[in-house]
């Protein structure tokens, strides 16, 4: 008989890249089923078609570069780069609006840098960055969610496909409606309970359709957690600054309002942005009180874009510009080594 | 040792471009890009200024300490600029506008004090001449390429308002390349669109200068196989 000898590492591989990447996935059904249930089929032509251009960009560069293209592909982190960019894009978006966004993504955001693992920047972020700043109108182009039939209706699969691919001629024009993250940023006169009575499509806090995705997208994080993907400190950093800011500058309930805690918490891309951006384990702080910071960073900054700044929602220029901080942020933030008294932390003399 | 005319040309134009290589001047550069007329506007401007402060320099370069040098020379580039912005005002004034604040800040482009510090003070006036307005060549080409690719992609049209520096007859040649609906990928007009679009165009150049040396060394003759290098030996080692 024959005893094949067993040599370490013994360790299954469960923290393997692609299985992370795959559990990431996994996390994000709820909010896409929700999103596919409130404004049609979008969201998943979205998804397909994004993920399609970003396996395309990747093995195009890989090529370029002279990388094993297969190895790369097959670890799945192009397709969830993909995915939660399609996720953050309207649905319906036009197909050249995702083809531009993921490409960006992909060739820029991360292959330009290196690849896997390189990338300073998130790489969906700075796709979907350069299609805000790029092409504003088709950004907020939101339908109404299912139920409010009478401001737009959701369209079934086909008509989905008409509208974003571009043969649009039968289906009505003017169809979208503001977010209420829209609608507060421009509101100067009327009072909050006011402004609600007027929409009925923004449910009771954050927007009917918003409230519910964020709620899922919140169940996928908490199965993130709990399964150990990231810790607790970037979301709850970011979530928890969010809170405080918008609980310090609530303002109340008048026409100068910037909404209640609640609402920053429920609205755009708050969910999506504390568990499946900010937790990004390369684009963002390393060590534990570094990570708590890099969130606190996000949520602060995303406040302050959306009440004060010039976009409706501002999670994604947040994520870039903390990216941008994080190296520093690890810098002051080392833990202490084993075998040190204390941790060694910023500039030494003799640096 | 003076270079010969091909060898200020070749450096100025490509092996050591201003724009591509020695990435001086970048504030114009990707100030002023955003649109070819801008482009060929501030290009001509600042290879103009070059052209003659190198001549300047190079004829005063003689009588001037070496301590005060770069005040001197920057006095000369000075005063050739508010000619210049005299000119533009005079002829272009609506592009004098637009260009605004880059056209004064010819002055302090660093291509034109580093060609004269570098160049013109050591060399003759006619060679000094020669170098300023192949460096200025070479400058405006980066430039007016840069911004025919910005404003290709940011509006999808090339030579928009062309009569701003040519006047009238240059009302037509607006060309729409991609059509009217074309959206207009506005990031390219923005700032990051010109550090991108630089970025690929060095890319793109050392990507020639790679082929080119690939190419010299596939048809240089193979070198002569070493001769054995033993140790012990009785004749004499080559």
């Amino acid at each position: 008989m024959a005893l094949p000898r067993i040599t370490s590492p013994h360790a299954t591989g469960s923290n393997r890249t692609r299985k992370i990447m795959q559990l990431v996935l996994l996390a994000t059904l709820p909010g896409v089923l929700v999103l596919t249930w409130l404004y049609g089929f979008g969201t998943l032509i979205n998804i397909l078609w994004a993920s399609a251009v970003a396996l395309g960009c990747e093995a195009a560069v890989l090529r370029l570069r002279r990388r094993p293209v297969g190895f790369f592909l097959r670890d799945c982190t192009a397709v969830l780069t993909a995915v939660l960019l399609a996720l953050a894009l309207p649905p319906y978006s036009p197909w050249w609006l995702t083809l531009v966004a993921t490409a960006f993504a992909i060739v820029f955001g991360k292959q330009l840098f290196g690849g896997l693992g390189q990338n300073p920047f998130n790489p969906a972020m700075i796709g979907y960055v350069v299609v805000l700043v790029s092409f504003p109108v088709e950004m907020t182009n939101w339908p109404a969610p299912r139920g409010f039939e009478a401001v737009s209706p959701t369209l079934g699969l086909v008509e989905g496909l008409q509208r974003i691919l571009g043969f649009s001629a039968g289906l009505p024009d003017a169809w979208t409606q503001a977010t209420a993250l829209d609608v507060l940023k421009v509101n100067k006169s009327l009072t909050i309970a006011e402004l609600w009575a007027g929409n009925p499509a923004f449910g009771s806090v954050g927007g009917y359709g918003s409230e519910a995705v964020n709620l899922a997208f919140l169940a996928g994080g908490l199965f993130l957690l709990y399964k150990r993907v990231f810790t607790w400190h970037a979301p709850l950093g970011m979530l928890a600054a969010l809170a405080l800011m918008s609980l310090l500058f609530w303002n109340g309930s008048g026409s100068d309002s910037n909404g209640s805690p609640l609402f920053h918490l429920l609205s755009g891309a708050t969910m999506l942005g504390a568990f499946f951006i900010v937790t990004d384990p390369v684009s963002g702080a390393t060590s534990l009180r570094g990570r708590l910071i890099f969130g606190a960073g996000v949520g602060v900054l995303a406040y302050v874009i959306r009440a004060w700044g010039g976009y409706p929602d501002g999670v994604a220029f947040a994520v870039l510009l903390m990216n941008l901080a994080a190296p520093t942020i690890d810098y002051y933030t080392r833990p202490r080594t084993y075998g040190h008294s204390k941790p060694e932390r910023g500039f030494k003399l003799g640096d | 040792m003076s270079q010969s005319y091909r060898e200020i040309a070749v450096n100025g134009l490509w092996k050591n471009n201003p724009g591509l290589v020695q990435l001086l001047g970048l504030c114009p550069l990707l100030g002023t890009s955003n649109s070819t007329v801008n482009a060929l506007g501030l290009g001509l401007a600042t290879a103009l200024v070059l052209t003659c402060s190198n001549a300047a320099v190079s004829l005063i370069r003689g009588v001037t300490q070496s301590a005060v040098r770069l005040p001197a020379f920057v006095m000369i580039i000075a005063a050739l600029t508010t000619c210049i912005e005299l000119l533009m005002q005079a002829f272009t004034y609506e592009l004098y506008q637009i260009l605004g604040i880059f056209i004064p800040l010819i002055t302090t482009n660093c291509i034109i004090l580093g060609r004269a510090d570098a160049f013109a003070a050591r060399h003759g006036v006619a060679r000094s001449a020669f170098d300023g307005l192949m460096m200025g060549a070479g400058f405006g080409l980066v430039l007016v390429t840069l911004g025919a690719i910005r404003e290709l992609l940011g509006s999808g049209t090339l030579l928009a308002n062309m009569h701003l520096l040519f006047g009238p007859i240059a009302e037509g040649w607006r060309i729409e390349v991609f059509g009217s609906d074309y959206k207009g990928f506005l990031l390219a007009i923005l700032p990051p669109g010109a550090f991108l679009v630089l970025g690929l165009l060095i890319a793109a150049k050392n990507i020639l200068d790679e082929r080119a040396e690939a190419r010299a060394q596939a048809l240089a003759p193979a070198p002569e196989a070493v001769p054995s290098r033993r140790v012990r030996v009785t004749g004499v080692i080559e």
